[in-house]
Order: structure tokens, then C-alpha cells, then sequence
């Protein structure tokens, strides 16, 4: 692209034209193309998932019924769906404060001095820029039940043998590991952003009214001034566990025994193998919802964020 | 950012030194295994115990077959125009429209801006089942134009874009007019330069969300020569039947380096862009 401002004739200035037809038809122009694929890509597909979600709808099929709500009554009634729900849940509320506390220590600990202060920021963020579906391949290894090298270092501390991906009562609890693992990281560097905005002078200012130790100056200073970064943090965290897929989709399939049903991963066999589009659909709206409470509350917590921050 | 007011003491310090070495240790776990691995022979990935290094080096055969048995090359490549396809397009669409709504008066303007508030609020999921069911109609299913056009949208990005170019002074924007700059032309000429901080930040998000999605690919891919790096993880472990864990961490690393190396060599640009588009997620 060249740039020729320069050779532009020194015309005698016009006033900037602020009619508002002039706008209308500049900002036609701008987001015409934007508001064409918001409605083919936004607005159609989800006006159609809803639509959709009240029929009985299958891939191939040469009929599609109205059922109405019935197709909500059918998915809440679903044993898998209501496995499937629960398993979710569980997930979220170990990932949740897990990686959050995690995170949190690792940003206050790293703040704290200045030695290896960026190998560490590094060595705990390489997750978040790693390829999850190779990295959880890697864990299948490290949790391989026989030649895994997580349970040949349990054997030379003297502990059993685990069965981390392969038993129903374990399984979860190792998907969340990974998912501790993967998520640290990024709640780290969130935090690490929360601590370097908060004022330093507040930090004099506590220690002329006596705040002479670490958790006297955590106490009274970065605690309360964190406190929005860290509903902040939870909600994203919370966002980004309730949509748990690659691992399961790439160690355990849901197994065994449904023991690691996740929402997503029943809606995308529900959909896309079993071709129930109808079902899967009213799946879809449900898990919609409860994403949308979620994000809610985040938006509610960005407002605090913003006006404390 | 300057040194911590407070010095640590010395146990401080160990300490600090310790309980971080230890979580490092950790992070860094699979990759040390995976690398290892990756040069074992696989009569000793089953027999050599907790030796990290190999007797004998396996590294040609292991690599040989990750880049051999599918065509990973292809994979990458693939991977490559993808991501680059999203975020060129993402940009190009949301750009002018965040200017716009941000510069802009005009009549639906609050409307548009509703409407991009509602579709933060919509994830692909959600639209998945309705997109699958017409990219079969138009034949968009097993092709990369299937992979990129669902997200040539992001109305996230105009979302950041509008807040980043809102901050910009007007005398900017007028300055371009002055120059006789059509609105299009102010867009290329001013508000692109002004909001490559944003824009860097919106694309290394976005190239790590692209690059790692494992949702989308494996709904609208099945053929080898059109999967994405985690797709072709998938497909390599297929194919390679058994236990030959020493190709399959070959492969795991030869997907994962590129955007490990990218991190490493622009550690700030991709910290400072994953914070700013922290609240997407």
C-alpha cells in the first residue's frame, strides 16, 4: 500500500463534513459486511439451534416433527445428559479454585523477588501456548497405567500404582489435573497483570500505619485490591472448564462407563455421530444458558473491575 | 517494573526459589518426557524405567515415521493458512466496523453495538449443529473454506477494537478528513497504525484459540490431508496402532514447536496479548 498524503494537493481546508447522511453512508459501508455475517453466521444458526431444539430432527431422516418442548423434557430426563451435567459440574469445581489458588500463589511468590522471575512467568504459561490435543497425548504416556512415568516414581517412593485414565473412580480427578495444569498458567499471568496495577505508594502509605510484615501488607493492601481481579479470574476460569472437550475427546472418550461424560463432548456425539440434530440442539441450548450465567456474572464483575481498577 | 520494595530475606528467598522450582518442575514435567521420549526406541520406552536419556538414539526412525506415516508437513501447513485465514479476515471485518461504532454517528448504531454484545454471548457451540447441517448443504464440509469461514466473524474483535479505537483522539480522525482521506482510506491509513497494539494482541489470541481448536476441525474434517495439527494428532495415533509411544511424541513435538518457539521468541507481545483478551477466554 502506498502512502501518497504528501503528494495530495494543498487543497483549502474543508470543514470536516459531520452531516449526518454523510455518516449513515460512510458507516454503511464499514459495517455493512459485518452485519451481513453476523446475521448468516450469528443470528441464523442460532435462530435455527432454537427452532431446531423443538424438533425432533435427524441427520438423514425424511421427516422432522414438532415436538415442542418435549424434547427438553426427554434431555432432563436423559441419564447420560444428567450424567453427563454432573460430571461437568465436578470438573469446574475441582479446576476452578485448584488452578485459581495455584495461580495466585505463583504470581504473588514470583512478584515477590526478582531472581529467574521470567524463566518462571515462561515455564508456566508453555501450557497455555502448547497444543492441548498433543500435550494430552503426552499425558496419556506420563498416566500410562504400566509404563507411565507419573506411577514408576510413585513406585520408587513406595506408593501403588494408580490407574489414572482406565478406572471410572479416577478418571475425572486426572482430566482435572490436566486441566490444573493447563489452566495455572494462564490464571498466573492474569494475576501477575492485577498485582503490577496496583498502586505501589499504597504500599507506603500501609507501612507508615504500621504494616511492618508480608501478610500484614497482603492483609490490608493486596488483598482487598485484587479482589476484583479475582472474581475476575474464577468466573473465566469456571467459563473455561464448563467447555472441557479435547482432553476428553482425546484420552478417554467419555469412559469408562460415562464416568467422564462431559456436556460437550455428549452434545458433539449426540450431534455430529448420532446425527440427532434435535436433541442435540436442545443439549446445546441448556449448555448455552448456563454458559450465559456465567457470563453474565463476568460482565457484572468487568463493571467492579472497571471502576475499581 | 522495578525491584520489590522489600527484600526478601535469605530463607525468604530459598524459599520462594524452592517452592517455585518445584511448581516449574512441574509445568515442565511432560515436556522434559515427551522430548525424551521422542528419542527412545520402543523396546525402551518400555523397559528403561525413569532413564531419561536414551541407549540408543531412535531419533531418525521416530522422527522419520511422525513425518512419514501421515503427512504431517501437510498438517502444519494446513494449520498455518488456517489460523492466518481467520485472523486476516477477522481484522478486515472488524476493523472498519469498530471505527465505526466508535467514531461514527449513525443510524442503528446502538442496535449494531447490541448486537455485538449479544454475540459475545454466543459461543460456536452453540451454533455448531445449524452450521453443520448447512455446510453439508453447500458442500463446504472436508474443504479448509469449512474450517475458516465460521470465524472470518469475531465480533469479540470489534468489541476490543471498539474500546482501543474509542480511546483515540478525535483530532486524529479529523486531522485524515482535513487530508480529504475517505472513511475507508482514515481506517487503512490512521485507525490500522494506531491500533496495532490491539490488533497484536487480538492476533496472537486468536491464533492460539485457532490453533489448538480441536471442536470445529473434527466436525467438518475426516480426511488426513485437510487436518489441523490436533486433528492430525488424532489421526497419527490411529494410524499408528500399538503402543510405539516413541513416533508418537515425535509427532506431539513436531505439532507442538512452532507456536512453542513463536512464545519463546516474543514471550512479552504474547503475555501482554493473552492478559488484554483475558475476559474472552
Amino acid at each position: 500500500m502506498s502512502d501518497h498524503a504528501l503528494a495530495l494537493p494543498a487543497l483549502p481546508a474543508v470543514a470536516p463534513r459531520r452531516r449526518v447522511d454523510h455518516d449513515d453512508r460512510a458507516a454503511l459501508s464499514l459495517v455493512g459486511p459485518i452485519a451481513v455475517l453476523m446475521l448468516l453466521l450469528l443470528l441464523a444458526p442460532t435462530a435455527a439451534m432454537i427452532a431446531l431444539s423443538l424438533t425432533d430432527a435427524e441427520l438423514g431422516a425424511s421427516t422432522i416433527t414438532f415436538v415442542g418442548l418435549d424434547a427438553y423434557r426427554d434431555v432432563l430426563g436423559d441419564r447420560t445428559f444428567l450424567i453427563s451435567a454432573k460430571n461437568t459440574a465436578l470438573y469446574v469445581a475441582i479446576v476452578t479454585p485448584a488452578s485459581v489458588g495455584l495461580g495466585l500463589g505463583f504470581a504473588l511468590l514470583i512478584e515477590a523477588g526478582t531472581e529467574l522471575r521470567g524463566f518462571f512467568r515462561s515455564a508456566y504459561f508453555l501450557p497455555v501456548v502448547s497444543l492441548i490435543t498433543a500435550m494430552a497425548t503426552v499425558w496419556q504416556y506420563l498416566m500410562h497405567p504400566a509404563i507411565g512415568p507419573i506411577n514408576l516414581l510413585l513406585h520408587v517412593v513406595g506408593l501403588p500404582s494408580i490407574n489414572w485414565l482406565g478406572s471410572s473412580d479416577n478418571v475425572l480427578g486426572s482430566l482435572a489435573l490436566i486441566g490444573i495444569w493447563q489452566q495455572t498458567g494462564f490464571d498466573m499471568v492474569l494475576f501477575l497483570a492485577g498485582l503490577g496495577a496496583i498502586d505501589r505508594t499504597l504500599y507506603d502509605a500501609a507501612e507508615i500505619d504500621g504494616a511492618r510484615s508480608a501478610v500484614d501488607r497482603f492483609r490490608l493492601v493486596t488483598w482487598p485490591m485484587l479482589g476484583p481481579t479475582l472474581l475476575f479470574v474464577v468466573t473465566i476460569t469456571m467459563i473455561n472448564a464448563v467447555k472441557v472437550f479435547e482432553t476428553v475427546m482425546t484420552l478417554t472418550q467419555g469412559g469408562p462407563a460415562k464416568a467422564s461424560e462431559v456436556l460437550l463432548w455428549t452434545i458433539y456425539q449426540e450431534g455430529f455421530v448420532f446425527l440427532h440434530l434435535g436433541t442435540a440442539s436442545a443439549m446445546a441450548v441448556i449448555f448455552v444458558a448456563v454458559l450465559l450465567v456465567l457470563i453474565v456474572f463476568q460482565t457484572r464483575v468487568m463493571d467492579r473491575r472497571v471502576h475499581y481498577g | 517494573m522495578s525491584a520489590s520494595p522489600h527484600t526478601l530475606t535469605p530463607v525468604g528467598r530459598s524459599l520462594r526459589l524452592l517452592v517455585l522450582g518445584i511448581g516449574a518442575a512441574v509445568m515442565l514435567f511432560p515436556y522434559v518426557w515427551m522430548i525424551a521420549t521422542s528419542f527412545k526406541p520402543q523396546a525402551e520406552v518400555f523397559s528403561s524405567g525413569l532413564s531419561l536419556i536414551p541407549e540408543h538414539s531412535s531419533i531418525l526412525a521416530n522422527y522419520g515415521k511422525a513425518l512419514g506415516r501421515i503427512p504431517m508437513g501437510r498438517v502444519l501447513l494446513n494449520g498455518v493458512v488456517v489460523c492466518l485465514a481467520i485472523v486476516v479476515f477477522q481484522i478486515a471485518f472488524a476493523l472498519p466496523a469498530a471505527y465505526a461504532l466508535a467514531k461514527l454517528r449513525f443510524r442503528g448504531r446502538d442496535l449494531m453495538f447490541g448486537l455485538v454484545i449479544l454475540g459475545l454471548l454466543i459461543p460456536i457451540h452453540a451454533v455448531s449443529i445449524p452450521m453443520f447441517a448447512a455446510f453439508r448443504a453447500l458442500g463446504l464440509i472436508n474443504t479448509l473454506a469449512g474450517l475458516v469461514v465460521p470465524f472470518t466473524l469475531s465480533v469479540f474483535a470489534v468489541f476490543l477494537f471498539r474500546q482501543f479505537i474509542k480511546a483515540m483522539p478525535d483530532d486524529l480522525i479529523h486531522a485524515g478528513r482535513m487530508d480529504g482521506l475517505s472513511e475507508g482510506a482514515i481506517v487503512r491509513r490512521i485507525v490500522l497504525p494506531n491500533a496495532w497494539p490491539a490488533a497484536t494482541a487480538f492476533a496472537i489470541f486468536s491464533v492460539v484459540t485457532h490453533w489448538n481448536d480441536l471442536y470445529w476441525p473434527s466436525i467438518v474434517i475426516s480426511k488426513t490431508e485437510l487436518a489441523t495439527p490436533p486433528l492430525g494428532v488424532l489421526f497419527f495415533r490411529a494410524a499408528e496402532a500399538g503402543d510405539d509411544y516413541g513416533a508418537l511424541m515425535a509427532a506431539t513435538v513436531i505439532v507442538t514447536a512452532p507456536l512453542v518457539v513463536f512464545f519463546l521468541f516474543a514471550q512479552k507481545a504474547f503475555i501482554e496479548g493473552i492478559t488484554m483478551t483475558g475476559l474472552k477466554g
